[in-house]
């Protein structure tokens, strides 16, 4: 008998514990020619916010030890065109819809939130933690009173159950779990990336024309395990678990660390299928173990 | 619905040789070779799991009956990924994704006086260009910084062919734009990949000259496949993808009309 993958994030049923990470797999429609959308808990959007955003100037990406930094600064089409193209092309699959909301300000954010209300996805993930962009973003996410306010503003116009993606680059990771969760947050996703810089020797000059970039990839798997597990004792709600996982051993540390599931981000550029080999990799690892129920896994290691 | 069917493929190296300083030229035997067409590049991995992302390597040539494509690469430095391709054996397994992008609008070309314009390591893309164009006039030119002007017996077997060396130790001395002054050359049509500064004069000499043009161009990378938004240029107008003025380097292009673009 195979092992059952379904969870249960916040009221949404998910066929299995996996979905992306926000950023490395645009709305789908690229990845769809390497990965069958259908074998995926959900689909997390690129995040989107109430108008088209450019984004940074390039170069957006550099490649680090282990890992990559990037600087892509949220651009985006804009709500509209992503309810028209980006919603309706995600439905022709059976997989849940997570988008992913970004803003400038919390006006920004509940606008998102209330235009998506009445479309057919079935979480948010609102992006409190982007470390590109100069305005929003991380404004809200590195200080709790901002972040429960906020999330307790955008709970105001979802009706779908609302994720807070908390940000790395914060001194106490429980408070702010604990904030988003007082605000009203039916799940948390962590960890986005962390603030790096890198600086090419030969142009004596910064690789990424932002300067600093968003650090992501298997280097910083350990720091996120960390924070998983601390955001996981702080809070009763799901944890949605992220950071450098490369493979099925990674994502399983993670549910053991207490995430109820996993995103997969840098590892896409990786290998493009990596999410399906990441989801049946956790099924062999289940049946070799004797875990019947993936949830039986959860936080196990306390 | 279930159009996942593409994936990243194990190519075996059939053979490897060095062209010039720090320029080598792979044969690659892979599927990928039954798809490709010129101008498309192939993401190429390292073995090294330290280095994660795919290097964008632009196809040289094309060979569908033996199912093998060439790729010409400059190594880029020390500790790179390119070095550690340069290390790899006849026989040896390198994973890559591929072919990716669009390509040169070969068809365009026909009938016509082109302008096929190369300039350093944009230099190998062009090979399996001429090789497809059925101009009525081809006319090669390809820029280098010194002698070791790498592939041009190839390239002379395909066209006219025009070297230009930045130290004048071949052709003509200085850059391609020299070439074309110098030998008073006309064309219908150009096709140009190569560094930024080359691809801009050659943007304006075709727009000066209302010549319809196309343009190579290049930018760092992660995905490779359109998704990532790492690659973007800036665009003359709103893209309809992006819906702002950009344009994805790895999936609209990297090929793209000269007008289309801002360099």
């Amino acid at each position: 008998m195979s092992a059952d993958m379904r969870v249960n994030i916040a009221g949404v049923d998910w066929k299995n514990p996996v979905t992306v990470a926000s950023g490395t797999f645009g709305s789908g429609a690229e990845y769809a020619e390497f990965v069958d959308l259908n074998r995926l808990g959900a689909v997390t959007t690129k995040g989107v916010a109430n108008v088209p955003w450019p984004g940074n100037k390039t170069p957006r990406v550099a490649e680090t030890y282990g890992g990559m930094m990037n600087a892509v600064g949220l651009q985006n089409p804009g709500i509209e065109l992503f309810c028209e193209r980006d919603i309706p092309f995600l439905k022709r699959y059976d997989t849940k819809i997570i988008v992913n909301v970004c803003g400038k300000s919390p006006e920004d954010y509940c606008a998102v939130a209330e235009r998506l209300s009445e479309e057919p996805v079935d979480m948010l993930e609102i992006n409190i933690s982007c470390p590109n962009v100069k305005e929003g973003g991380i404004a809200f996410g590195q200080d709790p009173k901002a972040a429960e306010a906020i999330t307790k503003a955008v709970k105001k116009y979802a009706k779908q159950p609302v994720i807070m993606k908390l940000s790395p680059n914060v001194t106490s990771i429980p408070d702010m779990a604990k904030a988003v969760e007082a605000g009203g947050a039916d799940a948390v996703s962590l960890i986005n990336t962390l603030t790096g810089m890198k600086i090419d020797i030969d142009k004596k000059a910064f690789v990424l024309s932002n300067k600093t970039g968003g650090v992501s990839g298997p280097a910083i798997h350990p720091i996120a395990v960390r924070m998983v597990y601390e955001a996981a004792h702080a809070v009763k709600v799901p944890v949605i678990g992220m950071g450098g996982i490369f493979n099925a051993r990674d994502a399983i540390e993670m549910l053991l660390a207490g995430a109820s599931a996993v995103s997969v981000g840098t590892a896409n550029f990786h290998n493009p299928g990596v999410t399906m080999e990441i989801a049946e990799g956790i099924g062999r690892y289940m049946e070799k173990n004797g875990f019947k129920k993936v949830t039986d896994m959860v936080g196990i290691v306390e | 619905m279930t159009d996942n069917n593409r994936k990243k493929e194990a190519a075996i190296i059939v053979s490897q040789e060095k062209l010039a300083d720090a320029v080598y030229s792979m044969w690659l035997k892979a599927e990928a070779a039954l798809f490709a067409r010129p101008g498309q590049f192939l993401s190429m991995y390292t073995n090294d799991s330290s280095k994660l992302l795919p290097r964008p390597i632009s196809i040289c040539e094309i060979d569908k009956e033996k199912k093998s494509l060439r790729v010409v690469y400059r190594v880029t430095g020390e500790n790179t990924g390119t070095e550690q391709f340069s290390h790899m054996k006849e026989g040896d397994r390198l994973f890559i994704l591929g072919p990716l992008g669009n390509g040169f609008p070969c068809e365009r070309a026909k009938g016509k006086r082109a302008f096929l314009i190369g300039g350093g390591i944009g230099v190998p893309p062009i090979l399996e260009l001429a090789r497809q164009t059925q101009c009525e006039k081809t006319q090669i030119i390809v820029g280098y910084r010194d002698a070791q002007t790498f592939l041009r017996e190839e390239f002379e077997k395909s066209g006219e062919t025009y070297v230009a060396t930045e130290d004048g130790s071949e052709g003509v001395e200085g850059n391609v734009m020299d070439v074309i002054r110098e030998k008073s050359l006309e064309a219908d049509i150009i096709f140009a990949c190569g560094p930024t500064p080359m691809l801009r004069a050659v943007k304006k000499y075709a727009e000066e000259n209302k010549i319809e043009c196309y343009l190579s161009l290049e930018e760092r990378m992660a995905c490779g496949i359109g998704a990532c938004l790492g690659c973007v240029c800036q665009s003359k107008d709103k893209d309809a993808h992006s819906n702002v003025h950009n344009k994805r380097i790895c999936k609209d292009g990297p090929v793209f009309l000269s007008t289309e673009v801002e360099i």
